[in-house]
């Protein structure tokens, strides 16, 4: 079992540009297809879910 | 001297016989894996006889009166405080790999649990004893019967079923945000995952019947016996790299109600009621707060003439 602390932002897919900045990785997506399958891939690797900000990004949290 | 041995011998074989028979009447193997474990199960069981030993010689032992051994019996009795810890060694040692917790509170309940029963066993045991030695065979039965319901009784606890009323709910999504009817549960990004939970995923919402009822179901700890139950019964999709499948508890703030969902692998409805209706009512959890009546009334009178 992983045991890495709960609650940190491990990564960060995003359309907009504008909208990130900051510590965690951020990865970019060239359409909505993209971020979902890109943010779905993440998510398995680091067993963590994927939240929608609703704003063009989506954060991966482990919980 | 030798006369004495064949009467003492059966007033503690008597003892002895009823302590254990108590001990294996409360160690049954139920649905919770638990103590399903098979030397977890020879292990309890000698303890046990252990216990009814304790409590059977007692009686010769202030009888004869042996004051000494008696003050040895009560010092052996307190080694039975291990059992808690071992109980809750092993739980929290198994829980690290389980994949839907049992929770602290759950854990260290059923640790007290397995700690208080032994006392059980040890009490039934003495009063058999005591029977046997003053009343004869006829009475010493009589005692025992009686003696096996009462650990009977005393094992089974307060269910959820018995304070709040669970009823099936539906599962929805505003935006991205999963609903038990209009609990918010959790924020799920993949559209995927939305799919998945809409099409294979359940829900209850469990209702508190009164004040109290709803201060238990308040309890984190007793919410994660309620998932743990119902994914024991039901089974759970869930694996590590799929969180999105955790059962949860969420609580309406407003109203007190629970609603809680999981990703079973029997799709069940029915059986998912009856798992939650089930789930021990956790003593941890247990709270009165309507039972504070007259001590709060008198204290918020102080608080006002103040």
């Amino acid at each position: 079992m992983n045991e890495t602390a709960s609650g940190i932002i491990l990564a960060i897919v995003a359309l907009d540009k504008e909208q990130v900045s900051g510590g965690a990785p951020i990865f970019f997506a060239r359409d909505k297809v993209e971020q979902e399958r890109t943010a779905n891939y993440l998510a398995r690797i680091f067993d963590a879910m994927a939240h929608d900000l609703e704003n063009g990004s989506y954060i991966l949290v482990r919980h | 001297m030798l006369n004495y041995i064949p009467d003492y011998l059966i007033v503690i074989l008597s003892g002895v016989l009823t302590g254990t028979l108590a001990r294996v009447v409360l160690l049954r193997i139920d649905y919770r894996q638990y103590p399903g474990y098979p030397h977890g199960f020879l292990a309890h069981f000698l303890l046990g006889l252990i216990a009814s030993a304790l409590g059977a010689v007692a009686v010769p032992a202030i009888l004869k009166p042996d004051f000494a051994a008696v003050t040895f019996l009560a010092l052996a009795a307190q080694q039975f405080r291990e059992i808690r810890n071992m109980e809750r060694r092993t739980l929290e040692s198994l829980e690290r790999t389980e994949l839907v917790k049992r929770g602290l509170d759950y854990i260290e309940g059923i640790a007290r649990t397995f700690e208080a029963r032994n006392y059980l066993v040890m009490g039934a045991s003495f009063a058999t004893s005591l029977a046997v030695q003053f009343g004869g065979m006829i009475t010493g039965v009589l005692v025992a019967v009686l003696a096996l319901l009462a650990c009977h009784h005393f094992m089974s606890g307060e269910i959820v079923g018995d304070i709040c009323e669970v009823v099936p709910a539906t599962i929805s999504f505003k935006g991205p945000v999963l609903m038990v009817d209009e609990i918010g549960i959790m924020n799920v990004g993949l559209q995927s995952m939305r799919e998945k939970i809409l099409q294979d995923g359940l829900a209850v919402k469990i209702k508190p019947k009164d004040g109290n009822a709803r201060a238990t179901i308040h309890d984190i700890g007793q919410r994660n016996a309620m998932a743990f139950t119902a994914a024991v019964i039901l089974g759970s999709k869930k694996d590590i790299d799929i969180p999105e499948y955790t059962p949860l508890a969420r609580k309406n703030p407003d109203t007190g109600e629970v609603g809680l969902y999981i990703l079973p692998v029997e799709k069940d409805p029915a059986q998912l009621i009856a798992a939650v209706k089930l789930t021990p009512v956790l003593e941890s959890a247990r709270s009165k707060p309507l039972k504070a009546g007259p001590s709060i009334r008198a204290a918020k009178e102080k608080v006002n003439n103040q």
